[in-house]
């Protein structure tokens, strides 16, 4: 009876507790996998929020600030750039011209006062700088989520699980601060 | 995984457990006093059903009644888009699966809650005076602290420990009413069994029953208080995560504060609000029975933090407080920050602009005059024009009308009634009212083509002036 029970303690010690560990470690990873999607799907959403009211905004701007053509072309080609952006590295590279063109385009905007009294035009500049927020914030959580995901796939013993069924790395939604880096132009007159 | 902090989880757990004993032992107590002795399991069952009872008039009294109880009215993305925004921003920051709703209560005390058991019953509230008297960074920190709420799932837990307190204090009540009349005991029971040496062992059971049922209550307050207080800290060290901006909340939570409270709301509900709405201004101590801890430590803390991250909460609040805050496990998880930079943007609505969004909400009708003035008709008004209030004029206010001469076709149901037709004059903001006296609003982005009556279910023709 005794050789049973130490025969049973051993199955036990080399077999079940290893599998249990082993399935709890693959559902946790899976559960942050199917997390980090979500919270990409919804980076997504705001992403394509922009790109569709960006067609409005230029319309209305065009109606009061016509010449000012430049900006206008720009914004629409960061756009169309953006739609067509297949990878996440790719996104962010046009994503981070569109804002660019944006702020150009809302810097422009402040010259026409007929503009700035335009209804639909304060609509249109909230929902867009809300969305630019939006944006923000998913990716902040995204990065978040990312690094938690790529931390726990990374390190031992979990990366063992995780090798086996090729949880593979993510790449972070990186933006380039371009306001934070470059120095303050002051100039004289 | 919704729930951000594991040491949160543990204490909640801890909280529910201990309230859950100490409701157990009042039953005892009360069956040992009210039922006579050795009758300790039929003051259990009370207990439960007290409890239970409770808790059926909870579930039933949902978030919505709570809600009507304060005047709150909730709001769609049309009235405040800005508001809307910040709340779909803070919770894309946090990571919340579901959209809280958005309520606005008319109230000038600057003040905001978070209510909801459920996903979909969940809400976030602000009162009037919030939206006018923070700029758009304070008015962030306080959503995230309140989306911050919903996520942890302090409104799910702290209203559970409520009902729980609830029942203690009833039971305790109950034993004393017991106590005073004697109870249910029977006469003939007691006295048969008044030999010398079990009458003082029952002496002892009546006095420890007694001695319960003064201080569980007691007990019971000071361990939901000081969990609450605990969750506000831990709202706070989340918004400042959310939101990478500590200030926001620092400087929300100041101004809160200068201004006095003119809200009444009921005890259950005042844990949920972002300072308590039943303390007086700045007149706040941290006693064992405050709901919240005092504001000044909360934006002493929100102000010395290094960076934005949970990390450099916990470590301001060790410099404030002393004794840590946030457990190991969520700290070594949680990633460096830094914050960000002020946004510079002003309150995100006037008061001119908020009186008139609350008045949309309560079925007002804004009938513009000539001269410039406008005249605002509250749903109930009779008749069919009003006089400007500064030159006296008369103006009729704007109803829709019934479209050509189908009039004659209204049958006797509402819905096969002749469609009504309403003229658009711009692009803001119109009011208008249907044919069964209703008031309609028409957002500056509606374009539709037709409207449905709330009240009759007809339909409206909108028509835009060219």
């Amino acid at each position: 009876m005794a050789s049973v029970g130490i025969g049973v303690i051993v199955i036990v010690v080399l077999f079940v507790l290893p599998a249990l560990y082993v399935i709890a470690v693959y559902n946790s990873l899976v559960t942050l996998r199917n997390e980090l999607d979500n919270s990409w799907a919804q980076i997504d959403v705001q992403l394509k929020r922009r790109h569709d009211l960006i067609p409005n905004l230029v319309e209305t701007v065009k109606g009061y600030a016509a010449h000012e053509r430049e900006t206008l072309e720009k914004v629409i080609q960061a756009r169309n750039m953006a739609v067509a952006a297949k990878t996440p590295a790719q996104a962010a590279e046009a994503e981070n011209l569109l804002t660019g063109a944006l702020k150009s385009l809302f810097a422009v905007s402040e010259a026409y006062p007929d503009l700035k009294a335009n209804q639909n035009f304060l609509a249109l500049q909230e929902e867009l700088t809300s969305t630019e927020n939006k944006i923000a914030f998913a990716r902040q959580f995204f990065n978040d989520r990312t690094m938690t995901y790529n931390t726990r796939i990374q390190q031992f013993p979990a990366n063992i699980v995780a090798g086996m069924f090729r949880f593979a790395k993510r790449e972070f939604f990186e933006v380039r601060e371009e306001a934070v880096r470059e120095a303050p132009k002051v100039s004289f007159k | 995984m919704w729930e951000q902090i594991r040491a949160n989880q543990r204490r909640s757990a801890l909280l529910i457990t201990l309230m859950g004993g100490l409701l157990a032992l009042m039953g005892y107590a009360l069956g040992e006093v009210g039922f006579g002795p050795g009758a300790g399991l039929i003051g259990l069952a009370v207990a439960l059903i007290i409890f239970l009872v409770q808790l059926a008039i909870y579930y039933a009294a949902a978030e919505s009644v709570l809600l009507a109880g304060m005047g709150a009215r909730e709001l769609s993305r049309d009235d405040m888009p800005r508001l809307f925004n910040i709340v779909e921003e803070m919770k894309l920051a946090s990571g919340l699966p579901f959209m809280p709703k958005v309520y606005l209560i008319d109230n000038p005390s600057p003040n905001a809650f978070a209510i909801g058991r459920k996903p979909e019953t969940s809400a976030v509230a602000v009162t009037s005076g919030l939206l006018y008297r923070l700029n758009r960074d304070e008015l962030q920190g306080v959503i995230a602290h309140e989306i911050a709420h919903l996520k942890n799932r302090d409104t799910h837990f702290m209203t559970l420990a409520g009902v729980m307190l609830g029942s203690i204090i009833m039971l305790s009540e109950l034993t004393w009413r017991m106590l005073r009349y004697g109870g249910f005991r029977a006469g003939s029971r007691s006295r048969s069994r008044s030999g010398s040496s079990s009458g003082q062992a029952q002496l002892i059971i009546l006095l420890v029953a007694v001695v319960v049922a003064i201080l569980g209550p007691i007990v019971a307050q000071i361990l939901y208080f000081a969990t609450s207080r605990k969750r506000e800290f831990l709202a706070d060290a989340c918004a400042a995560q959310y939101t990478r901006y500590p200030e926001g909340l620092a400087s929300a939570l100041e101004r809160i504060a200068a201004t006095p409270s003119r809200l009444v709301v009921s005890k259950a509900v005042a844990p949920m609000f972002i300072v308590n709405p039943l303390s007086g201004a700045r007149g706040e101590t941290s006693s064992l029975f405050s709901t919240h801890p005092p504001t000044f430590e909360r934006v002493c803390i929100l102000r010395s933090m290094a960076g934005a991250g949970l990390g450099d909460y916990e470590a301001a609040y060790r410099a404030v407080r002393g004794g840590g805050l946030i457990g190991g496990a969520s700290l070594k998880a949680a990633p460096i920050v830094t914050p960000r930079a002020a946004s510079g943007e002003g309150p995100i609505e006037s008061r001119p602009e908020t009186r008139m969004a609350i008045q949309r909400l309560a079925g007002y009708v804004s009938v513009p005059c000539a001269c410039g003035m406008e005249a605002r008709v509250p749903e109930g008004f009779e008749g069919d024009s009003v006089r400007c209030p500064r030159c006296g004029s008369p103006n009729p206010i704007p109803g829709a009308v019934a479209a050509g001469v189908a009039a004659q076709a209204g049958a006797d149901t509402g819905r096969q009634e002749a469609p009504l037709e309403f003229l658009r004059r711009g692009g803001s903001w119109e009011t208008f009212r249907c044919g069964c006296g209703a008031s309609i609003q028409l957002s500056p982005s509606f374009c539709g083509a037709r409207v449905r009556c709330g009240r009759c279910g007809r339909h409206i023709n909108v028509k835009q002036a060219a």
